[in-house]
């Protein structure tokens, strides 16, 4: 039982890391109507250059926040580059962000090279009902579940997060309103970078960072992601959360080698049963 | 709030009494090669009620969408003072967002965005704040489009199609809201309709668009009694209606 609650704890924590980075790929999806394939880059630059920061002595915390703005401005530079020509269709932009995703591998190696790099976390272990967990994941759950309550507070009451509700809902109306839809599209890749890059610098800590775990991070977002249609960030939590506890369990009560596909298995046949059970009659009206 | 016009796109030569709040010269819009307006010209006068109507794909949208500088023409000139509003074809809501939530983003880059002269105007409005704009009926829609729109304090309000898909009945209530909206607060009224006979009715002039061009304009009245107009627009104007 002890042992179940360590995986449950674990497998929670990798989820949030799924989950955050699915929430950012929600964000930028919702609004701009643009799968960004760079989003699991913005998690990469953001731990990389949070071991950048702390190697040069800032503080933990401060370095890891500094990193989360340069997810922040990775997630911007992406969305000028992608959609800011107007007209720019959404599967251009898809295109152009998998370019961008390539293109920022080269400046990676360039900056800290293809070695893995790990950020040293949270130490030891602290009981939870007894049962001693890495203080490490509890971090990731607690500021996992502050950013989306954050996040469902900035869409849900501030007015610039109904504005990009409206913007997500209705372009032509946005534009009708005198929204620059182009603006917001760039608000919403900066919010893609800066929760791209909490993923980061939290899961750095986890497992060693190198240029190219993007690939593993985006499959865990992406899944996550689309468990809410790609558009519902608390369902990107519940489908990331849901996945990470998958892949831990068939890794420790099964075989270790099937941890990802399983969870991906195991996801996609909830949604092939949620679809077959949710009526369509409700597609958007206005 | 004053009522200076803030966003006057260009002041044009003369005073600022009686000048039009929308004038329009040699517009010309093209959608790749297809040219919709070819050299339309028109205006409206301050508190003044104008109403565009003409056959499907004539260009009216286009015109109205030109005007809040959505489609960008590739000639001539439109000239806009005050502020312009739009009631786009359609209704355009949020559809995910609360009624009340749809009149605030109406009020983007105003820093007055109190909703209450609008529930003032629009009383059904009030009891809807809540409700989510996907779930009403076209009518109640058509109203919040309206809303919307006046969140924005306009001095001009571009109305596209305030019948399409209404019952009579909803209809009369919305044209009774417009029609007091411009006796008594002066707000000028562009009316694209579809149905001529309250458009008619509810404006003072009106211009005819054919195939992108301006074919006939003039005081509703006579437009009603010249038979080409009327036998193409109010249903037969020789005779008995079918
Ligand atoms: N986005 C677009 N791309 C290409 N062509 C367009 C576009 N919008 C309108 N058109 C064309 O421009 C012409 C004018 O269309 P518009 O919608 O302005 O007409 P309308 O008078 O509003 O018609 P309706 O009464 O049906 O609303 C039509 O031939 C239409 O097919
Ligand atoms: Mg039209």
């Amino acid at each position: 039982m002890t042992q179940f609650l360590m995986f449950l704890v674990n497998g929670i924590a990798i989820g949030c890391g799924f989950a955050l980075v699915g929430s950012g790929l929600v964000a930028v999806y919702r609004i701009t109507g643009v799968v960004n394939f760079a989003q699991g880059m913005f998690a990469v630059v953001a731990a990389l250059s949070a071991t950048s920061f702390v190697a040069l002595g800032i503080w933990h915390g401060v370095a890891e926040l500094m990193a989360v703005l340069v997810g922040g401005f990775a997630g911007l530079a992406t969305g000028v580059v992608a959609v800011g020509r107007r007209g720019t269709q959404p599967l251009t932009a898809l295109l152009v962000t998998l370019a961008v995703g390539f293109l920022a591998y080269a400046i990676e190696v360039l900056v800290w090279g293809d070695q893995p790099r790990s950020l040293p976390g949270l130490d030891g272990r602290a009981a939870l009902l007894g049962v001693p967990v890495q203080r490490q994941y509890l971090l990731v759950i607690a500021v996992t579940a502050v950013v989306f309550v954050l996040l469902w507070l900035f869409f849900a009451r501030t007015y610039l997060g109904k504005a990009l509700t409206a913007c997500a809902s209705n372009p032509y109306a946005a534009r009708v309103v005198g929204i620059d839809v182009t603006r917001m599209a760039f608000i919403a890749f900066a919010l893609g970078g800066v929760l791209g890059g909490v993923a980061g610098v939290l899961v750095a800590p986890l497992r060693p960072i190198s240029f190219d775990s993007d690939v593993s991070l985006i499959v865990g977002g992406f899944a996550a992601a689309i468990f809410g249609g790609l558009t519902r960030p608390m369902m990107a939590l519940a489908g990331g959360v849901l996945l990470g506890i998958t892949e831990v369990m068939i890794r420790a009560y099964g075989d270790a080698s099937y941890g990802t596909v399983g969870a991906l298995v195991f996801l996609i046949a909830i949604m092939i049963w949620q679809s077959a059970r949710r009526p369509t009659l409700h597609k958007e009206a206005v | 709030m004053s009522n200076v016009p803030e966003t006057a796109v260009d002041s044009g030569p003369g005073g600022p009494h009686g000048e039009s709040v929308i004038e329009v010269a040699d517009l010309v819009v093209r959608y790749g090669a297809a040219t919709a307006l070819q050299g339309v010209s028109f205006s409206v006068g301050p508190g003044e009620a104008v109403a565009l109507v003409g056959p499907n794909g004539a260009g009216k949208s286009t015109l109205v969408n030109a005007l809040s500088g959505i489609v960008r023409p590739a000639s001539g000139t439109i000239r806009i003072r005050g502020r312009l509003a739009h009631v786009p074809e359609g209704r355009q809501l949020f559809g995910e967002l609360s009624v009340e939530d749809n009149l605030l983003i109406g009020a983007w880059g105003r820093s007055d965005r109190d909703p209450a002269p609008v529930y003032a105007v629009l009383p059904e409005l009030r009891g809807l704040a809540r409700r989510k704009a996907a779930a009403l009926s076209g009518g109640q829609q058509q109203m919040v489009a309206i809303g919307r729109a006046l969140m924005a304090r306009p001095d001009v309000i571009a109305v596209d199609e305030l019948s399409l898909g209404l019952a009579p009945k909803v209809v009369t209530g919305l044209a009774a809201h417009l029609r007091a909206l411009n006796a008594e607060r002066g707000t000028a009224v562009l009316l694209i309709e579809q149905n001529a006979r309250l458009a008619f009715d509810l404006c003072s002039r009106a211009y005819v668009l054919e195939a992108g061009r301006m074919v006939v304009s003039g005081a509703c009245e006579e437009l009603a009694r010249s038979n080409e107009v009327a036998r193409a627009y109010l249903g037969g104007g020789t005779g008995e209606e079918p």
